[in-house]
């Protein structure tokens, strides 16, 4: 694919040498017009970029404890401290820094663990929709299987053991080594709407001209399926897969919210919510609201873009 | 028909099969599932103890047909924190786990239908717009979070509903305890509404943006089209000609419905302490009561099969355009 055009060519070239419109272009000038799904990309965009750099972003240590200045409401409020825009929870820590170093493990499980899941269900619904007979039968019957366990419940039961075995070690493991467990379950758990869809795709596409014509050709059925079949099938891959990060990232804060998600010193989303609760009663509002406010503009300005993307793919609405 | 059901029955068994290999395998996720049962600074011969004493000392096929065979008959061992047999625990909180489904699906069906259908009746209007950004904004929020915010303002701040705790419903009534069921039925409604509508939003919103969707593409066909040339009255078009035909794709979903609202009410009966299998489960897992665990999720896994199961023969006989297939 090549770069976004700024500006059409003044002079008429020859066919061949004048730049072809793009999927990217055609991409970028429906954006332009849409409003929100611009605004939601913005967003977006500085939420992934504030939690790259949170080290530099974030005005404290996401783990310093300052007793003095515990329960501080947000700056805005009754009672707050413009130092802690955001205020401090029970244990004094400054609530914006762990928003900030918060949003990076809910986008790097969300993203991830999509991409796991694509990755999987992807190559086991294009070899059941290729293969079709017995191949298709074994995988779609694990993915009832599959279906018949409600997620979360499968991720509740891997981590369990997970967390269970896991001793002292843990506190000199890195991010990703912390993040593990979890994205895989996540990723494993999900990868049989990508499967079936998939495999719907490639049904319909392996009897087309152009598969014939790979066959005719002598391709390997390896590649007809990953360099025929896959690339016309992406579409709606990628709006399901942006859905699919949006409700990722829900499940994240669910099961953080359990204390099933990644090790207590890891700042997240959830898990602020799930410290929050025993002060709930007593009128601290604060802690439950923030992070709770934090997951929804992040899922909701996906979710805004998934719905852009979709509308962008239909070639139904399109013009 | 027949064959068709004793078909369905047969892939819900294999399911089945598959999830109880998942429920025992999940033990072995670690390696030596011995280490789950025992204390860090036990003494090795401690360990070998144990490993006999569970079984984990024989090859794994034999402890899978264990498993197995006993778990058909409903038997999970002993829970290790209520000296009970597993399965009773489990069975014990089903009634609490089922009536908040309930309630969250009703609260996910019944408000989402009349949403949707005015929003696509009144497309780009008001009536559109602002129902469908709320149901964004609700599709976007962890139900569990909802919750919380409802803790804070309606039960802390304004105190006008319980915020924790269950008064039975099911339980009474299977008794037959009609007496007690009417008398407390005021205040077991009140304890459910906190709950319910938390654990039915993300659903209500997701169900209403289906409605209208659907409700559109059908308002467009050229059936609908005649039927407004005719000069049939609008909300007759609306609520007759294109209501029914929107309805196919809705029941498709809601028969999925249960095993979403199923795994949100996991977390949500942790929020309000509702005495069900969610908050079990979670328990369980923290004072690693296996066996506990393990019933939980052939019981959950067992309603969601049987429900899909039942959606699915109801669906052919419903529409029997697509019977057998």
């Amino acid at each position: 694919m090549s770069e976004v055009t700024t500006a059409t060519p003044v002079v008429v070239k020859p066919q061949s040498q004048r730049r072809r419109v793009t999927t990217l272009d055609r991409m970028w000038r429906s954006l332009l017009k849409a409003k929100f799904p611009l605004v939601a990309l913005v967003i977006l965009g500085a939420i992934i970029i504030l939690a790259v750099g949170a080290p530099t972003f974030s005005p404290y240590d996401p783990n310093a404890m300052d007793l003095s200045v515990r329960l501080l409401p947000p700056a805005f409020a009754e009672g707050g401290n413009p130092a802690y825009p955001l205020g401090t929870d029970g244990m004094g820590r400054d609530v914006l820094s762990r928003l900030i170093f918060g949003a990076r493990v809910s986008l790097i499980v969300g993203f991830t663990a999509v991409f796991v899941a694509g990755t999987i269900g992807v190559t086991l619904g294009v070899i059941a929709g290729f293969f079709g007979g017995k191949v298709d039968d074994v995988i779609m019957r694990l993915a009832d299987i599959q279906l018949a366990f409600p997620s979360i419940l499968l991720a509740i039961s891997v981590l369990a053991v997970l967390n269970a075995q896991r001793g002292v070690e843990v506190s000199n493991r890195t991010m990703l080594q912390n993040l593990m467990p979890l994205i895989l379950t996540l990723g494993v758990s999900n990868w049989v709407t990508y499967s079936r869809m998939a495999r719907s795709v490639t049904l319909s596409l392996r009897e087309k001209e152009f598969v014939e014509a790979a066959r005719a050709l002598g391709d390997s059925k390896l590649s007809i399926m990953f360099r025929n079949i896959l690339p016309n099938s992406l579409a709606p891959l990628i709006v399901l897969g942006s859905f699919n990060v949006a409700s990722t990232i829900l499940a994240e804060a669910s099961l953080s919210f359990l204390g099933l998600g990644v090790p207590p010193a890891v700042p997240t989303w959830g898990g602020m919510l799930a410290e929050s609760r025993e002060m709930l009663i007593t009128g601290v509002w604060w802690l439950a609201t923030i992070p709770g406010l934090a997951i929804m503009i992040t899922v909701i300005s996906i979710n805004i873009i998934g719905d852009w993307l979709r509308d962008f793919y239909d070639p139904r609405l399109r013009n | 028909m027949i064959k068709y059901i004793l078909r369905r029955l047969a892939q819900s068994l294999i399911v089945m099969l598959g999830v109880s290999v998942l429920a025992f395998g999940v033990l072995f996720l670690s390696g030596d599932p011995t280490y789950l049962y025992v204390n860090e600074r036990a003494s090795a011969e401690a360990i070998e103890q144990v490993r006999h004493n569970m079984g984990f000392d024989r090859p794994v096929y034999v402890q899978y047909w264990d498993f197995l065979t006993k778990a058909v008959r409903g038997d999970f061992g002993m829970s290790l924190k209520y000296g009970q047999p597993a399965m009773q625990v489990v069975l014990e909180r089903l009634p609490a786990t089922i009536e908040l489904t309930m309630i969250g699906m009703f609260v996910a069906v019944v408000f989402a239908i009349p949403v949707g259908v005015i929003a696509a009746a009144k497309r780009n209007t008001l009536l559109d717009g602002g129902p469908m950004l709320l149901a964004m904004i609700g599709q976007s929020m962890p139900e569990f979070w909802l919750g919380l915010m409802l803790i804070l303002v309606v039960g802390v701040q304004h105190k006008i509903l319980p915020i924790s705790g269950r008064v039975p419903i099911l339980e009474p009534l299977f008794a037959g305890d009609f007496a007690t069921l009417v008398g407390t039925f005021p205040d077991a409604l009140r304890h459910l509404i906190l709950p319910g509508v938390s654990s039915g939003v993300w659903s209500l919103s997701r169900n209403a943006r289906l409605v209208r969707s659907s409700m559109l593409e059908v308002l467009g066909m050229d059936y609908v089209t005649t039927a407004r040339a005719k000069g049939v009255k609008e909300q007759l078009v609306v609520l007759k000609h294109a209501f029914k035909n929107a309805l196919i794709p809705i029941v498709t979903i809601v028969g999925m419905e249960f095993g979403f609202l199923l795994s949100g009410d996991i977390v949500i009966e942790n929020i309000f302490a509702w005495p069900g299998i969610g908050r079990l489960v979670v328990f369980a897992i923290n004072q690693k009561d296996f066996n506990v665990v393990q019933a939980s999720v052939i019981v959950l896994a067992l309603l969601f099969v049987g429900l899909n199961l039942l959606v699915d023969i109801l669906y052919t006989w419903l529409d029997p355009r697509i019977r057998y297939s």
